[in-house]
């Protein structure tokens, strides 16, 4: 199938401009006529059901959680990107586009990004408007720090609590909505199929997760913001409830699915400590600003950081990157960080840690400064590890932590499959193969705020509307399928509880997909992947009914999708002969172990095709085409 | 280090529920929502039914998590939520006791889960500026004081997890108000709608069955987020301000 990204043509800057002016409109008196299903109550679905609530559209919003204010856009730390250049030191929407696709080693479409950049001054100033709380200079204006990947201070911040501010910003919009009525929002409810009648995305199948109840809901369009797949490793810095169901059952019903093998570990979260661990934390990237990143010289070096003199630490970051140090972007940061490791140059209990040093920092500033600028971070630090950080370096780690991969859509961020709209972090659209920091915040207000309200009118007013009745033939078979899937989970009766499936997976998936990947490790993953989802099928145990809050079924479901969606993602992996941002494959490296791209042969978006159980998914190519940016080796050094 | 837990168990809303006593075996660096799965999981294994809580981000911050440990709501560690609460502030041989969040206002789903939809509703009510998606001003055309913008910002951090109800004797939600009501109310964006927001914010906390304030303080003692009483100092200053303000509009409003 040819993909059309339906990019507007004319110059770079002109772009988004012709494509409104060509939109369509839904007349005011008509939008309420017009059902949207938005789920997830992210910053990108919480500003798209609040924009979308106030224009007059009828809107459905869906969150799992028990409340639309606790989405994992919540725990971004550092701040937000933004063009404002209100520090006068040469941003500019083309700087900042230009730092996103080179942050992104040049493998996003230069039209979403462009477009991402040029409303991301809007954003802060929607949010300002909303009584976000960001961080002020004594003059009363907005104050801005730096961020990895990039030489101007364009990050708008909120202490160390961003995501929070923002969200709930978003979360604030929405509930005004939600008591003007145009907003029904259903909280513990769980999307677990897309429902697709004639071609278009006309519904989902929903499980109540307090009554079991599973329901459909039937609209004129569906909106997918459902976070990213992080926790297909298992351990990652995402939410324990963060999952691909969403995304993975619309795939199966026809949406596409790009670039799953974009994943971008993070290279400052508190090291593992044990086989009970859950979850990674991470440790905001503004650290970086203050602290020093370094590994001992000498290997197997056991005293304590404050004995070890300067002359026998390496700042390896420095060192390698002089121009960009330890604020070299978040990929090639991790990458270097398991080098040391791997040279047996580890830090900590496992030896799976490096440095992050404020000592000097603290010297210079005064304790006073770097607890106003990272107080909270330091804290959490300290309860989570018992050891203070103002006294002794951090130990940090790479961990997953964002998907630059996620369902394909085009310019008016709608799949291929009609009807479904996706956003934010479950999209593949602006990051290309790795995200900048500061930049995820970015994407899911500008997606939610500024985009989806232009586009989703020009497919309402296009498709016209036909109602479909409740009890549709396509939307029962759906919630039949639902309820099958979750009697088979039921009736296993295995021996294995849920998490020692998605353990097992995480394990395989983070020793043979991770930081490093190889054709041979790729090949070993795609065997082992199967072999535990024939196991899952045969050997779970799901304690309780379907008719009641329980969280192992729920966990079981999701589980279930990340079975099938991690050998898609490790298959990518493989397919994708070069590395790139977050993909890195030890085949293809330059000399000094840099990513080596293959621009000839990959410059291209890899979108999925569902083909029917069992059977291999079909390879659709978007090409990659820069028209305003020269192709070149990211270079931070 | 061996740990008895004596734990609330109720399969639903309209059950009723009763203590039941486990034992698990725990380390120091466990977070203590990891001492549950590995409870979890060992009940899972022998057949019997895990206990359900909430939690989702687990750093302390979405507010999703959170149940009261030995009469003391997210447990014994000076300001964190249970997410955060590592085992290192227990030993061994330890009888701990956990309960959900005890308030008319947040009925019982099952086990440690709670209904706090009640708080959706607070917010709902006014806590918001009415901004259009795209009619805002340029971020910058508002100057805000450093000091007023810092203070904001410490109502803000708010995560609405619920411990300011389950630490009251009175289950009042007056933190969780007075925090959005302050936050909002100190900045010059929160202005145009402060007497409504106060009114009805203030309102729907009754509505919703929470008890009335009487300053004891456990709520500042067990906040997460480091929420001050001062937020309720606020809170009253803004609806008192609000009732007389609204009794001249009224009286002013003449024969109409």
């Amino acid at each position: 199938m040819s993909l059309n990204s339906r990019i507007p043509s004319g110059p770079l800057d002109k772009k988004w401009a012709t494509a409104k002016k060509e939109m369509k409109l839904v007349n005011p008196a008509n939008k309420r006529k017009y059902t949207v299903i938005v789920v997830g109550t992210g910053l990108a679905g919480g500003a798209a059901s609040a924009s979308l609530g106030e224009m007059g559209y009828n809107v459905l919003s869906f969150a799992f959680q028990d409340s639309p204010r606790r989405a994992h856009s919540i725990a971004a730390q550092g701040g937000i990107n933004a063009a404002k250049n209100y520090q006068n030191d040469g941003d500019s929407v083309y700087r900042l586009f230009y730092d996103t696709i080179k942050g992104g080693d040049f493998r996003a479409r230069e039209a979403n990004v462009y477009r991402l950049a040029e409303v991301s001054a809007n954003i802060i100033d929607q949010c300002t408007a909303q009584g976000v709380p960001f961080a002020r200079e004594y003059s009363g204006t907005l104050a801005n720090r730096s961020f990895g990947g990039a030489q101007v201070s364009r990050t708008f911040y909120a202490r160390g609590q961003t995501g929070q501010q923002l969200l709930l910003g978003a979360y604030s919009a929405l509930s005004r909505q939600i008591a003007a009525g145009t907003v029904k929002q259903y909280s513990r409810t769980e999307m677990l199929d897309l429902i697709v009648i004639d071609g278009r995305a006309r519904g989902i199948v929903t499980r109540d997760l307090v009554s079991g109840k599973i329901q459909s809901f039937l609209a004129d369009a569906v909106v997918l913001a459902t976070g990213g797949y992080g926790n297909a490793f298992y351990l990652s810095t995402n939410a324990k409830g963060s999952n691909a169901t969403a995304a993975w059952r619309a795939h199966r019903k026809g949406a596409f699915f790009a670039n799953p093998c974009y994943t971008q570990i993070h290279p400052t979260c508190i090291p593992k400590s044990g086989d009970y661990q859950s979850k990674l934390t991470l440790m905001s990237e503004s650290l970086r600003n203050d602290g020093r990143i370094w590994v001992p010289k000498k290997k197997g070096d056991t005293r304590s950081p404050d004995q070890i003199p300067e002359d026998e630490r390496d700042y390896y970051l420095e060192r390698i990157y002089p121009s960009y140090g330890n604020l070299a972007p978040r990929d090639v940061s991790s990458r270097q960080a398991k080098y040391r490791c791997d040279e047996g140059l580890g830090v900590g209990p496992s030896g799976l840690g490096v440095y992050l040093d404020f000592s000097q920092s603290i010297q210079r500033l005064g304790q006073k400064v770097i607890a106003e600028r990272y107080g909270n971070l330091f804290d959490m630090y300290e309860k989570i590890t018992g050891e203070n950080p103002y006294q002794v370096p951090m130990r940090i780690y790479p961990a997953v932590h964002y998907a630059m991969g996620g369902l394909w859509v085009d310019y008016q961020l709608m799949s291929n499959l009609p009807g479904l709209f996706v956003l934010g972090e479950a999209n593949f659209s602006d990051h290309g193969a790795n995200r900048l920091g500061a930049s995820a915040l970015m994407q899911g207000l500008a997606d939610g705020y500024f985009v989806i309200p232009y586009t989703i009118g020009d497919y309402l007013a296009s498709a016209g509307r036909a109602k479909v009745e409740a009890d549709h033939p396509a939307a029962k078979d759906a919630e039949k399928q639902v309820v099958g899937r979750i009697e088979k989970f039921l009736s296993i009766k295995g021996k294995r509880t849920v998490d020692s499936f998605h353990k097992e997976l995480g394990t395989v998936m983070w020793e043979n997909v991770g930081m490093a990947r190889s054709a041979e490790s790729l090949a070993k993953a795609l065997k082992r992947i199967p072999e535990i989802r024939e196991e899952f099928w045969q050997n779970l145990k799901v304690t309780g009914t379907g008719a009641e809050l329980n969280q192992e079924l729920e966990k079981a479901g999701r589980v279930a999708d990340f079975l099938e969606f991690d050998e898609l993602l490790a298959w990518d992996a493989l397919q994708r002969n070069e590395s790139c941002g977050g993909h890195f494959r030890v085949e293809y490296q330059t000399p000094d172990g840099e990513a080596q791209r293959n621009d000839a042969e990959y410059a291209y978006v890899a979108a999925w095709e569902w083909k029917g159980e069992g059977k291999r998914q079909e390879l659709n190519k978007e090409p990659l085409v820069f028209e305003n940016i020269q192709l070149a080796t990211r270079s931070y050094k | 280090m061996k740990l008895t837990l004596d734990i609330w168990r109720q399969k639903g809303a309209a059950d009723a529920g009763r203590f039941e006593t486990y034992t698990v075996e725990a380390n120091e660096h466990m977070s203590f929502l990891e001492m549950l799965d590995v409870l979890n999981q060992e009940l899972i294994g022998s057949g019997k039914e895990p206990v359900a809580f909430d939690s989702d981000c687990r750093e302390g911050i979405c507010g999703m998590c959170g149940f009261v440990v030995n009469g003391v709501p997210h447990g014994p560690a000076d300001n964190t939520t249970i997410c955060q609460t590592h085992m290192r502030h227990f030993h061994d041989g330890e009888r701990l006791r956990l309960e959900p969040w005890r308030a008319a206002a947040f009925p019982v789903l099952k086990d440690l889960v709670v209904d706090r939809s009640a708080f959706d509703r607070i917010i709902q009510a006014g806590g918001f500026v009415s901004v259009r998606t795209g009619a805002a001003v340029d971020g910058n055309a508002m100057l805000v004081e450093k000091n007023k913008s810092d203070r904001a910002m410490t109502n803000a951090a708010c995560i609405g997890c619920g411990a300011c109800v389950a630490s009251c004797p009175n289950a009042a939600a007056a933190l969780f108000t007075g925090a959005k009501i302050a936050h909002l109310g100190l900045l010059p964006q929160g202005q145009p709608e402060r007497t409504d927001r106060a009114l009805n914010m203030v309102a729907q906390m009754g509505k919703e069955g929470f008890g009335h304030c009487t300053t004891i303080g456990e709520c500042e003692a067990n906040c997460p987020a480091h929420i001050k009483l001062e937020a309720i100092a606020q809170m009253n200053g803004d609806f008192l301000r609000a009732v007389f303000a609204k009794r001249e509009e009224a009286a002013g409003g003449g024969a109409g």
